[in-house]
């Protein structure tokens, strides 16, 4: 087979179908949307009907798959890092259960937080939950892992976890495929009670996790994702985690480093090949992208033994990814300076688009909000948090997905009346229909507007699990129809609907106003496939 | 060979495209490459770059180190002086359209960003978008771009033609056209400075 050229999401997706994939479970979220994607664009994964929809949140995808692999089949779920503190409930209880049929966890890490309002390390979580964890180095390992992932996740009865980060997940490179594999039959675990985490039964299914311990530390010395290339100059051991290993081998000739490393690709590290690398060299640096979470095992508490460099000592920063020239500059390599970046130069954040309905809200908001003091709007994630920055300067919070409705609960019950909240319609259907429930049961004065653009914009227009659905869900939910208000956020309404937000603010309960008008990128998207279809049967 | 270059532009400006063909031609040459993008936030309308590296033997970074790239193409004038850090001081080259994609209230003088464009000591500015809107639509700036940049890719300029077909087959024979008489005038466009 000829090598294809793939993301190194693609590459994951690609190594799960020809693994024998049977369904992938997943929230949109930037570095890990396009796994999915390609498995819903793939016509092998059509053939093979790969079930690949979108979940309403990571939470859901997770226990979706638990089920999956509960009835005998491999499933894969894939989320952003956040997403896996919303799912991680889910997660580290699937570590007792153990798995049935292959389940493979993806967490795609965002280092220099490129598109996220964090870079924690999910490999932390692996250890948490104590399940494997592999951290492929290249688009070939992403393939070649995510195939491993199924085979030692039944081998073991347990979850595995993989963890890539943003420029793995976004960098293409070729990739040889090898045969494919059959998908699993139905089959339920042999013991019906697996699955039932009473604590009668949590307890021995804990103490079963606890006995693979040692296993999972003797598969990483045999699968040959942990290597310790033996060299010459003794003078310093490198540890080089994941994508690490690239940034290494670049600062020198032919790839070829003087010093011995010890490549890591699986957790958790084996014992015997870190002993052998600590015992043979005077000083030891430690490269992974992410926190310091080897760093920190390898150095213990006192740092009673020989120097340890990385992040936690200086030697390397302790915020953001690594890049080659950070690398050199822990190993005391010259680098290379290319031209100085003149003045004249401004930054170009990210902003709205030319035309989108949420300028119209915020326009809206922000004049009816005018009467009152400043700093009452709790927002949530998506393109309208972009209206944190000037010219809107409309928001004044964007924490976690859905913590606007809920964040707006607790400053109203604080006093602050009225307070807002604005939350994007997928962002709703994610984590926001519960909070919700809570402003009613509350009677709470808030006013929530619902950013419907019919699609999950901000990380590229996936189907949004809220289309259609938002103005029953919030009458089920008890928001009383008289304040359920539905405006089209278009600058010829803008009267109509700043009117329409002041008569809600004045209002004492729970307001829901849902600003509704597609996103003008999938309305041009879905414009232009009409005009292609006409063209096509007129041809 | 090796050849390390930094793509730059705004969101939505198809340096990606300009990857794509660049990297689907250096396939055809057998060479090895890796190409890292921007997807997500900064796509909407932020600055984006990609950095793609092609070489004989096998690439290790993603990232192209600082101060090491060959080349940087870039279809907006801000946006190619924003990456000339990561140029090669002693033999980079820059090439760049000069049409300014305005979507700020602080954008700098166009004068003052040709100024220090043209005070690198290897550069190639366009205008890009005067030409492809000659040919019949503005769409196809970048590929007059990357016509531009194809005298310093090392790679068959034959190759590049065929990675545009290949690419746009889909669109229809219209496009393929299009783009293949933007990277033609683009290649024209640099030959004939030099
Ligand atoms: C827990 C979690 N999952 C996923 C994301 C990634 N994410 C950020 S915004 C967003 C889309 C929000 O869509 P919507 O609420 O409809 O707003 P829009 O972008 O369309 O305005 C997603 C998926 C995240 N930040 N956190």
């Amino acid at each position: 087979m000829q090598k294809l050229l793939l993301l190194g999401d693609e590459a994951i997706a690609q190594g799960a179908i020809d693994a024998g994939l049977s369904g992938v479970y997943a929230y949109p979220g930037t570095p890990s949307t396009e796994i999915t994607e390609y498995i819903q664009a793939s016509k092998e994964a059509k053939e093979r009907n790969i079930r690949s929809n979108w979940s309403a949140n990571e939470k859901t995808a997770m226990e979706s798959a638990i089920g999956m692999s509960y009835a005998g089949k491999k499933a894969l779920v894939c989320m952003k890092h956040v997403g896996l503190n919303v799912a991680a409930d889910a997660f580290v209880n699937a570590a007792i259960t153990g798995a049935n049929g292959g389940l493979v966890v993806l967490s795609a890490d965002d280092p220099s937080m490129h598109s996220s309002q964090n870079e924690q390390d999910s490999r932390f979580y692996g250890k948490f939950a104590m399940i494997p964890v592999l951290e492929p180095s290249n688009q070939q390992e992403a393939y070649d892992m995510t195939r491993y992932a199924f085979t030692l996740s039944e081998k073991f009865g347990t979850p595995v976890l993989i963890r890539v980060t943003t420029r793995l997940a976004h960098s293409r490179a070729g990739v040889q495929r090898v045969e494919v594999l059959g998908q699993n039959d139905l089959h339920l675990p042999s013991n019906l009670k697996q699955f039932v985490l009473l604590p009668s039964i949590a307890r021995k299914q804990y103490n079963q996790l606890l006995g693979k311990q040692a296993r999972f530390e003797d598969d990483a010395l045999t699968s040959g994702y942990n290597q310790l290339i033996e060299k010459d100059n003794h003078k310093l051991g490198i540890v080089a985690c994941g994508l690490a290993y690239n940034y290494l081998i670049e600062n020198f000739e032919d790839h070829q480093v003087p010093y011995p490393v010890l490549k890591v690709g699986q957790y958790p590290v084996p014992h015997d090949l870190v002993r052998k690398l600590y015992d043979q060299v005077e000083e030891i640096l430690v490269l992974e992208d992410g926190y310091p979470l080897f760093e920190e095992l390898l150095k213990g508490y006192l740092n009673n033994g020989k120097k340890i460099m990385g992040r936690l000592d200086g030697s390397i920063p302790m915020a953001g990814e690594l890049n080659p020239n950070i690398v050199a500059h822990a190993l005391g390599i010259p680098v290379n300076v290319g031209h100085q970046n003149p003045a004249v130069i401004q930054g170009r954040p990210p902003s709205l688009c030319d035309g989108c309905s949420h300028t119209d809200s915020f326009l809206a908001l922000n004049e009816a909000l005018s009467k009152f003091s400043s700093g009452r709007v709790f927002s949530d994630i998506g393109c309208y948090t972009l209206s944190a920055l000037k010219p809107l300067e409309s928001i004044n919070s964007c924490v976690d997905m859905g913590a606007s409705i809920t964040m707006a609960i607790g400053a109203a019950d604080a006093g602050l009346v009225p307070s807002v909240a604005s939350i994007g319609d997928s962002t709703f259907t994610h984590s926001g229909m519960t909070g919700l429930l809570d402003a009613v049961n509350n009677n709470s004065p808030i006013v929530v507007v619902i950013l419907d653009n019919s699609t999950t914009g901000m990380t590229g227009g996936q189907q949004s699990s809220a289309l259609g659905k938002i103005d029953t869900i919030c009458l089920g939910l008890g928001v009383h129809p008289d304040h359920i208000r539905v405006i089209t956020p278009l600058r010829r309404n803008h009267e109509e609907n700043v009117k329409v937000i002041t008569e809600e603010l004045n209002y004492q309960g729970v307001s829901v106003i849902i600003a509704r008008r597609e996103c003008i990128q999938t309305l041009g998207r879905r414009m232009k496939l009409k005009a292609m279809q006409k063209m096509e049967s007129n041809n | 060979m090796k050849k390390d270059i930094i793509l730059a532009g705004v969101g939505g400006q198809g340096i990606l495209t300009i990857a794509t063909v660049i990297g689907t031609a250096a396939l055809m040459e057998g060479l090895q490459l890796k190409q890292a993008e921007v997807h997500g936030m900064s796509q909407r309308g932020g600055d984006v770059q990609s950095h793609l590296r092609l070489s004989s033997k096998p690439v290790a970074s993603d990232l192209i180190p600082e101060g090491k790239a060959d080349l940087v193409i870039s279809v907006e004038p801000m946006e190619s002086l924003r990456y000339i850090n990561m140029m090669n001081k002693e033999t980079g080259w820059l090439i760049t359209s000069m049409n300014p994609f305005i979507n700020m209230s602080n954008y700098p003088s166009l004068e003052e960003l040709l100024a220090e464009i043209w005070n690198l000591p290897r550069n190639v500015t366009i205008d890009a978008e005067k030409v492809a809107k000659e040919l019949g639509s503005v769409k196809a700036a970048n590929i007059v771009v990357l016509g531009a940049a194809s005298p310093y890719l090392e790679i068959k300029f034959d190759n590049l033609e065929k990675a545009i077909e290949s690419i746009f087959a889909e669109k229809g024979n219209d496009v393929i056209q299009l783009n293949l008489k933007a990277l033609r005038a683009g290649r024209e466009l640099a030959d004939k400075r030099g």
